[in-house]
């Protein structure tokens, strides 16, 4: 994968090779680099520490976008001991920007849809880099049915720009596609847990976040709109968006503040991506508490404390 | 005449414009034409030579769908705070919502209320897309629920009128995304109790708003040559690099792509609606 390293990781990051480099020469055995080791990797955590307890929250947002971030087909293949992927909306086609499918996780059976953003120029334009069209939003809603007629539990991996901006997908109903889902999915009668894994997008996201809990990984972000497109509407110019991002509360432990998510999963020192694997453990084992969690709940009663839980959003005067 | 440098003669500038006295005339918005105010009262706000439906405020809606003074809004006295304490660039938000409060002499941008329609009992809801550009917020959320709750605890018809440009209101973040879910999940529930909700979107519903309880009505309406859609058109455009076609998001664009089951005049809103109550027993208030 090419070097993509953000501004604010890369003296980590270099810090960390000339680490790795002294490693290895001590293993040559020619030259004492123990003490110069030790003393690079106190130096290290303290710079760990400095950078990453202070993250603005356009940082994070940076973080949530980052090129080498685990997304969701990551995360399955991690999590999950197998994994069939299921296609098409039965109306129109097959969108690639969503992914939905069986899969079998620590004993269970289970649903899995989410986003899937791409990789590679050529995954990206494929999968039109995690925004789908109406076509994605039928496909996961279908699925997801699917699961509540055969009584399995839904997890749903989130991680979007947002739903597509484009002819086809105003012609094909994007904003039908999403109220659905939110009318359907909040009365699904089986578990359905969401984690935010990277960018909550708005009513891109939102169109398969709706859970008994949802989760949101320690650097994901979760928006009503992008912090560019905040900036160029409330700021009439783009390059304001860390100043967006700051105003939005668009954060993790923001969103626990405001009782919009249920928990943040901590992320390995550094974010998801400097130990993908130990990112999707955490994940798999707060899913699994989860799915545990609301097990001894009926369907009636899940679905009434889903919408009860959603009915309580917001914040107002009486 | 020179080409170039300076004419040699002076430019009087005349003004064609006679001076109208205020408010006496109003000049249409779409095909320019200056029309009397009496003749577009009388013609609901719509342009007589072009058909163009002026923008409606709350009040005005409510006084076109309801039988005299039949409306009588809840009383909940909800008020938006501020949770995020928005920093914009200019003005706070509580600024922002008390200038749209004395613009437009309501206290939040939807309106909801028990109403009678050509005799029947219904709920109906307005948002006015001067507040705010009509967005939703916890408050308008929140406004938006209650009154889909009451009609199903009723077993009452629900009639929702759209229009907004802004859908989820921004300076209140991600507590106005998730009045999304809590309006459509609401409507879940009257839905499950065979209720009726017929939305009527006007010019503009859109994003938020569109994504959520607009687009989920049993029969949907919408006023001719609205805007409806989900992204805004400057946006699509920024993002394809290429002109939006001749009528793209158009009321009629969305009837020819089956979102819109019909698209109605003003002048015939009322009594579409009432006569679509009638098939669903909107008199007794109860399936029958």
């Amino acid at each position: 994968m090419a070097e993509i390293w953000l501004d604010f990781e890369r003296p980590i990051v270099e810090l960390e090779r000339h680490i790795e480099e002294l490693r290895i020469i001590g293993t040559q055995g020619e030259f004492e680099v123990k003490e110069e080791i030790e003393r690079l990797e106190k130096k290290a955590v303290k710079l760990r520490k400095e950078v990453y307890t202070n993250l603005t929250p356009w940082q994070r947002v940076q973080l949530s976008r980052h090129p080498r971030r685990p997304y969701t087909l990551d995360y399955i293949k991690e999590i999950t001991d197998e994994f069939v992927e299921l296609h098409g909306d039965r109306y129109f086609g097959d969108d690639a920007a969503i992914v939905a499918g069986l899969g079998r996780m620590g004993g269970r059976s289970l649903i899995i849809i989410g986003h899937q953003k791409g990789r590679s120029t050529s995954e990206k334009v494929e999968r039109n880099f995690g925004m789908p069209h109406p076509e994605g939003y039928r496909k996961a809603l279908r699925v997801m049915q699917m699961a509540a007629k055969f009584g399995k539990p839904i997890l749903s991996l989130v991680d979007t720009p947002g739903a597509y901006p484009g002819i086809g997908a105003e012609e094909r109903g994007q904003a039908e596609a999403i109220a659905r889902n939110l009318r359907e999915i909040s009365i699904l009668p089986v578990p359905i847990i969401v984690v935010i894994t990277g960018e909550g997008g708005s009513g891109g996201a939102l169109a398969i976040a709706v859970g008994d809990r949802v989760f949101m990984m320690q650097y994901a972000i979760y928006s009503v709109i992008s912090p560019e497109g905040c900036a160029s509407i409330l700021w009439r110019d783009a390059a304001k968006a860390s100043e967006a991002a700051e105003a939005l509360k668009l954060t993790a432990r923001d969103l626990l503040k405001f009782g919009i998510i249920d928990g943040i999963i901590e992320e390995p020192v550094g974010g998801a991506h400097r130990n993908p694997g130990e990112a999707a453990r955490r994940v798999k084992e707060v899913v699994l508490n989860s799915l545990e969690d609301l097990n001894p709940h009926s369907p009636e009663e899940l679905v009434r404390r889903r919408i009860e839980k959603f009915s309580k959003m917001g914040v107002y005067k009486e | 005449m020179p080409i170039f440098g300076k004419p040699k003669y002076t430019v009087v500038k005349v003004s064609r414009k006679k001076t109208m006295p205020e408010g006496l005339w109003t000049k249409c918005e779409d095909c320019g034409e200056i029309v009397y105010n009496k003749v577009l009262e009388e013609n609901f706000r719509v342009c007589p030579k072009c058909q163009y439906h002026f923008i409606l405020t709350a009040s005005q809606r409510i006084a076109l769908l309801t039988d005299g003074s039949s409306f009588k809004a809840f009383e909940d006295g909800l008020r938006s705070l501020d949770p995020l304490k928005f920093k914009g660039p200019k003005g706070s938000y509580p600024e922002k919502l008390k200038e749209d409060q004395i613009l437009t002499n309501l206290e939040e941008a939807a309106l909801c209320g028990r109403a009678r329609l050509e005799g029947k009992k219904i709920v109906l809801g307005v948002t006015d897309s001067r507040f705010m550009m009509g967005s939703m917020g916890s408050v308008v959320g929140e406004k938006v629920t209650r009154a889909i709750e009451c009609a199903t605890a009723e077993s009452l018809p629900l009639i929702i009128v759209s229009g907004s440009g802004g859908g989820a209101r921004m300076q209140e973040g991600m507590l106005s995304l998730m009045q999304m879910v809590k309006t459509s999940a609401a409507l879940a529930k009257h839905d499950d109790a065979k209720l009726p909700f017929i939305s009527v979107l006007t010019n503009p519903t859109m994003a938020g708003v569109m994504a959520s309880f607009a687009s989920l009505g049993d029969v949907i309406l919408a006023e001719p040559k609205a805007l409806i859609g989900f992204t805004g058109p400057r946006v699509i455009e920024q993002t394809i690099h290429q002109r939006l076609p001749q009528g793209f998001q158009r009321s009629e664009f969305l009837l020819e792509h089956g979102f819109v089951d019909r698209v109605v005049h003003r002048k015939a809103l009322k009594s579409m609606l009432a006569q679509l109550l009638d098939y669903f027993g909107g008199t007794k208030g109860k399936k029958s």
